[in-house]
């Protein structure tokens, strides 16, 4: 490419900016529901052992938290910066959506942040746990408003386009409640639900590996695991209901994420092939007869549509969707057999000393994080080439910004988030180390001279 | 009843534009105050008397940064909401100044996490402050000045340069909304330091309030130049009359903060300082109205339309009074919390 193209720059950069942003929601959704169920815990049985856990997520929490509120403000401003012209054109919609968010959760979550943080030992228990539980409903509505207005772009409903080409709403309930919603919604939710959990049985795994906050460790894996024990076979019902959503409304992404060329009713299921755009075919395919219809239809012979029945302009590059969603699906699978391996070794007492599955739930860790990745890739690259599916091309949606501009920009973004990256996963692995059993003493009042931070001396190896 | 519906829907185009202005220049109001003092404390960060002092003013806003840049999220999102032909021209046209102050927020922003969690980078992420804070202040001035100078507009779209921003002018607003923001966080720090450093932030307040002044007299004597409209806004003879009020108590206000500062006044300096913010924003306000891209889109040009501003209307008058009041909750609990476990 001769010129900078400023389309493929803007793609690349919200691509990367929002693939490094949803990773801590998908964490502190969860991770702010599970502070609230440990606080809840606490009150109810005065167990300390409850408030030292608590006590010590939230420190992980505030990191990722802040990570979270610094890369979200990024999105918010650039919907203008690059995308004005889907912000010209569908900002009628789009607009309230994303406002209700920031009046709705994002103030929620700020102002309760603080006393959440640090109110802990200024405020009375039922106030922080109030805090607490207004920080995790935050999360939660945050998420409903974003997979909102996300939903709407996939799956437009409610809206009519005027005669200069701005699209304006007819049914408010139509549009927050558009077709894919629910199943987006629900389906990252329990994606969001998922991936703490196993962050936090694996960090818990890890502690009992150690002998170090062992007794911590336990609850963690047990809490972790009785959540993933039903939400992951549960959430792969949600993704196949998903995915009957789409294959009805977006059918040319669902061709692409199985790679079918061909619109026939014994579709194959496809396990691996390289889609090859130029020839229109799969090279190295390996698949299973009919299954694919079955998958897909539920039906033995149900017709499934192929890339090629739609016109060129109008198909998503078959890749990305169909690697990013194997990957999505193997790990569901892996995170299926985790939770009833546990379960089993739980029910024959041999949770805690099983070495070998403690060590495959420490490894599982960061699962749902790329998990949760790759299905946004499924999502995103499969909707194109619209913005607003069926109504806005990307390519018409980008905002008159010269190239140059926004490589350079991409340039910073990748060097600060990287640093701040690095940063951030060093220091949330420092008090991972350190363990809820480790965490220093509360400092008395005429102790909490700044310069005599315990931090500082037990922070630092 | 037909009759009343014909009259609402003629009123409402009319109406919601206006109120929409008004919650989003309350909201970007409160930014720059709250954002103000919260990103001036960065730029004091380098130059405070000692590392004690700087985890002092640090500590002094952790619990708050995240809620004061939220209304920073407001303005941008009610922008797009309430007036997206204007977000869809200013974004673009600002292009560089809003990613360049983007970053800067973010290493600032992280910078609260980190800093406690290290001391062999401490140094680091100082720097990462300060820098980020400098460079995020310097950005909002810019923008703010390319703002008012207006951007080149082509059939709804902006149609300039990627350095139109850059004039002398915005280079000398970037400059005064630093100098603005220094002053506010010497206000803030009057109000929650301790006695060594209250005393260091009444000598900086001085200095700040000094440069503020000259540069509201260089933007009083500039800003008619940019569009007549403006000077023809101001000096027209009835107008001048009824706008007086704006000049003469943004006089008295600086003479209070100077006064505040002489006696030693714990809260007043602040205060005074959020009141010449008030009265520039007012009298910017003043020259722009009713234009939202000047001077060419008025607000009711760039509004979205009526029935989407209605529906946010039905949220936001509810929401933030409540907003507000969490706020408010928020910051009495806090008010002197030296510091937290949060961050051990």
């Amino acid at each position: 490419m001769s010129e900078l193209d400023p389309l493929l720059l803007s793609r690349i950069q919200f691509a990367f900016t929002i693939s490094f942003h949803i990773i801590f929601p998908s964490f502190t959704i969860g991770l702010a529901a599970w502070l609230m169920v440990l606080e809840a815990l606490w009150l109810k049985t005065g167990k300390q052992i409850y408030a030292d856990i608590s006590r010590h997520w939230t420190k992980i929490f505030a990191v990722s938290f802040g990570m979270g509120v610094v890369s979200g403000v990024v999105m918010s401003y650039e919907f203008g910066t690059n995308w004005s012209e889907l912000s010209r054109l569908g900002g009628n919609v789009i607009g309230p959506l994303l406002s209700y968010e920031v009046l709705t959760a994002f103030f929620l979550e700020a102002g309760f942040l603080g006393i959440m943080l640090f109110g802990r030992d200024r405020v009375p228990k039922w106030v922080h746990f109030f805090a607490t539980c207004m920080v995790a409903a935050g999360t939660a509505i945050s998420a409903f408003w974003i997979l909102s207005a996300n939903s709407w772009m996939q799956t437009p409903q409610g809206y009519r386009v005027a005669a200069d080409g701005v699209l304006h709403v007819t049914d408010w309930w139509q549009v927050i409640f558009n077709p894919s919603f629910p199943y987006r919604f629900a389906h990252m939710v329990a994606a969001a639900y998922l991936t703490t959990a196993f962050v936090v049985s694996g960090i818990g795994a890890w502690y009992i590996l150690k002998d170090k906050s062992a007794a911590h460790g336990r609850i963690m894996l047990g809490m972790g695991l009785s959540l993933i024990v039903w939400l992951a076979p549960l959430q792969l019902v949600i993704g196949d209901l998903h995915g009957l959503n789409a294959r009805e409304h977006q059918p040319a992404k669902i061709a692409a994420v199985e790679a079918h060329w061909e619109t026939r009713r014994d579709a194959p299921l496809v396990l691996f092939a390289w889609p090859d755009v130029k020839t229109e075919s799969n090279l190295y395919e390996i698949a299973i007869p009919d299954l694919g219809s079955l998958v897909l239809t539920h039906e033995w012979d149900g017709e499934v549509r192929g890339l090629k029945s739609f016109p060129v302009e109008d198909r998503p590059d078959p890749v990305i969707p169909f690697f990013s969603f194997r990957i999505m699906v193997g790990i569901g699978f892996i995170m299926i057999a985790l939770g009833f391996t546990g379960a089993v070794l739980w029910l024959m007492g041999r949770l805690y000393t099983s070495r070998w599955f403690l060590r495959a739930m420490a490894l599982a860790s960061p699962l749902g994080f790329i998990a949760v990745l790759a299905g946004w890739f499924v999502a995103e690259v499969g909707r194109q080439p619209w913005v607003v599916y069926g109504v806005l091309r990307t390519a018409d949606a980008v905002s008159p910004v010269p190239g140059g501009s926004v490589l350079t920009s991409i340039i910073l973004f990748v060097i600060v988030y990287g640093i701040v990256f690095g940063a951030g996963v060093y220091y949330m692995g420092q008090l991972v180390r350190r363990g809820p059993g480790q965490t220093p003493p509360v400092p008395e009042k005429d102790e909490a001279d700044l310069s005599h931070r315990p931090m500082a001396a037990a922070g630092n190896p | 009843m037909t009759a009343n519906a014909m009259d609402m829907s003629q009123l409402l185009p009319i109406f919601l534009p206006l109120v929409w202005a008004a919650i989003l220049a309350l909201g970007v109001f409160l930014y720059v105050l709250l954002g103000g003092y919260d990103l001036g404390l960065g730029v004091l960060f380098p130059l405070a008397p000692s590392h004690r002092d700087r985890d002092a003013m640090m500590a002094s806003v952790s619990p708050f940064w995240d809620g004061n840049e939220t209304w920073l999220v407001l303005g941008g999102g009610g922008l797009l909401a309430a007036f997206p032909l204007a977000y869809s021209v200013m974004l673009p046209a600002l292009y560089i100044p809003l990613i360049l102050m983007l970053l800067g927020l973010i290493l600032r922003g992280v910078a609260f996490e980190f800093r406690f969690k290290s001391s062999r980078f401490r140094w680091a992420w100082d720097l990462a402050f300060a820098g980020g804070s400098i460079l995020a202040a310097l950005m909002q001035g810019g923008a703010i000045g390319a703002f008012v100078q207006g951007f080149a507009v082509t059939d709804n779209k902006f149609s300039g340069g990627a350095f139109d921003w850059l004039s002398p002018f915005s280079m000398v607003t970037a400059i005064a909304v630093l100098s603005g923001y220094v002053l506010l966080s010497a206000g803030w720090l009057i109000m929650k330091a301790d006695e060594a450093l209250r005393d260091w932030a009444y000598s900086v307040a001085r200095y700040a309030l000094i440069a503020v002044t000259l540069f509201i007299v260089v933007f009083s004597l500039w800003t008619p130049f940019l569009h007549p409209e403006i000077a023809a806004r101001w000096f027209s003879p009835g107008n001048m009359v009824m706008f007086s009020p704006v000049p003469l108590l943004t006089a008295v206000a600086v003479l209070g903060l100077w006064r505040g500062i002489s006696t030693r006044q714990r809260y007043a300096p602040f205060l005074w300082g959020a009141a010449i913010f008030l009265l520039c924003y007012i009298g910017l306000a003043i020259s722009l109205f009713p234009y939202i891209i000047p001077p060419d889109i008025t607000i009711w040009q760039a509004a979205a339309a009526p029935d989407s501003q209605l529906f946010m209307l039905y949220g936001a008058v509810p929401l933030l009074p409540i907003i507000l009041g969490y706020t408010a909750y928020s910051y009495y609990v806090l008010w002197d919390a030296p510091e937290s476990d949060a961050y051990h």
